[in-house]
């Protein structure tokens, strides 16, 4: 099945949605990838060791207020994207995803967190199944290679954290009717991965 | 002796680094239309649209086909009566590399360290290969390397007794093992023979060969300086090719493995010399922006 779906996701769409499913997507999208997620999770667990915390009873929003996050996780959707640099005019260079199970080690903690999706490309570990599970998220896939094509989808694009990072920063971008198919669903259910 | 001036290798790594990202090579470009008509998974059909959609904006637009314009590799075949004026000739290849990457609006992508990793800022250095050769030319092939399908790739050192079948299924492993993850269809650059790293290199070196090409060391080497009892017959290079084109594309992976019939687009051998107790086989992944381009100064 097709959808157009208006970000966040509501609960009635994560539970409708089903592997195989093709979204156009509206709304916000934060980039992060490997240098980002590593930076949020050594940060988190940083404040975990130090409040003496359970993990359990961090909230995204407690961690973004105290700076140790730059987003509040809870309802955000990641795009896992470096792109290329804009050129005059642009609001983006090429946009295609990356690679998503080299953010494997870090997602789980995410979801935990209330990260509601995840934009990528190929395969997750099961340990990411499972939270993903848990947590009733989605994760899904933009088409591999097709850059220049996607980045027509952004409308806007702005950095707002790790901005040394480069092309590594976190942006955030509103794209428009963006498209993906559900790799793998609230329930679990995995399309092709 | 003939001089070669450092800017001008510069000024033409500069042009290749851009070029290389913004326009497939036709064999590339013809092959993945070719697949676009011709698969019938429906799912598939509909990424190798998208693809080739995406090739088109990216050639009339100027944008780079992929976000991942790669870490620079450059395979050199120098001349051994050239003489490189004004400079150092790796900086010279650096410094085209440092230029095409930044007024060509091409990523940074690589770091100063593999544990450190601070992004070096203007995608150097370069990943530079030199062979020299005879004669006063100066041949520089850019090969920018996406590491999607670079980190797919594989080494296998197999024993002399697999033969063929264990070099088909260490490619048909690799294949399998990458699935969706080095944006099919791919191509496969295979290596085989020489040692650990030259397996390797064989590897990189043949994707940036015509598709489905077959190539060995004794293709080149004069007749007359080789006893002809050394002379391989490599006919079975040819069925090898056509045979790992086949069964790679009855995977079914598909394109951006979403199922088909072009898990590949092509497999390009490379081929030399090896120990009596080795068969090293190497297996480098590459996605369907197979990027090379080639100048001659």
């Amino acid at each position: 099945m097709d959808y157009k779906i208006t970000l966040p996701f509501t609960e009635e769409e994560t539970l409708k949605i089903k592997g195989g499913d093709v979204l156009y997507l509206n709304g916000t999208l934060y980039s992060a990838r490997d240098a980002a997620h590593k930076r949020m999770y050594d940060a988190i667990n940083e404040y975990t060791e130090k409040t003496g915390k359970k993990p359990s009873e961090i909230t995204s929003a407690e961690l973004f207020e105290n700076g140790i996050t730059p987003i509040d996780l809870k309802g955000a959707v990641l795009y896992y994207l470096g792109p290329t640099p804009a050129k005059p005019g642009q609001v983006i260079g090429s946009a295609g995803p990356t690679t998503s199970s080299r953010m494997d080690k870090y997602t789980p903690l995410l979801l935990d967190l209330g990260l509601s999706g995840m934009v990528g490309k190929g395969r997750r570990s099961d340990d990411v199944k499972a939270a993903i599970k848990r947590n009733k998220a989605i994760y899904m896939g933009a088409t591999g290679g097709a850059g220049a094509l996607l980045s027509k989808c952004i409308k806007s694009s702005t950095v707002i954290a790790y901005d040394d990072l480069g092309t590594e920063a976190i942006r955030k971008m509103e794209v428009e009717n963006f498209p993906v198919t559900v790799l793998i669903d609230s329930e679990g259910g995995a399309f092709r991965v | 002796m003939r001089i070669i001036k450092t800017a001008e290798i510069t000024q033409a790594v500069k042009k290749m680094c851009i070029d290389a990202n913004l326009y497939l090579a036709d064999d590339m470009k013809n092959a993945l239309y070719t697949a676009c008509d011709s698969e019938e998974n429906t799912l598939g059909r509909k990424i190798l649209g998208q693809l080739k959609e995406n090739l088109e904006i990216a050639g009339n637009e100027s944008i780079p086909i992929c976000q991942d314009t790669g870490m620079a590799v450059v395979f050199v075949r120098l001349g051994q009566d050239v003489h490189i004026e004004g400079g150092s000739f790796n900086e010279a290849i650096n410094e085209g590399v440092r230029q095409g990457y930044t007024e060509g609006y091409l990523r940074k992508s690589v770091v100063n360290d593999p544990v450190i990793r601070k992004n070096t800022g203007d995608n150097t250095p370069a990943i530079i290969h030199v062979e020299i050769v005879d004669g006063e030319g100066l041949e520089i092939t850019l090969a920018p390397k996406g590491f999607g399908s670079e980190n797919m790739s594989r080494v296998f050192m197999l024993k002399p007794a697999d033969g063929i079948d264990g070099i088909k299924n260490a490619v048909l492993t690799a294949v399998k093992d990458a699935g969706p993850n080095a944006c099919p269809p791919v191509v496969v650059g295979v290596g085989i023979g020489g040692d650990f790293e030259k397996s390797a290199l064989l590897a990189k070196k043949a994707l940036t060969n015509n598709l489905n090409s077959v190539h060995s060391y004794f293709d080149d080497v004069q007749g007359d300086t080789v006893s002809k009892d050394v002379l391989p017959d490599n006919a079975y290079l040819a069925k090898l090719q056509k045979d790992l084109y086949t069964e790679i594309n009855n995977l079914d992976i598909g394109p951006g493995g979403m199922g088909g019939k072009f898990t590949c687009l092509g497999i390009n051998i490379e081929v030399y010399p090896t120990h009596i107790a080795g068969l090293p086989l190497a297996v480098n992944m590459c996605c369907h922006v197979n990027r090379h381009v080639k100048v001659t100064l």
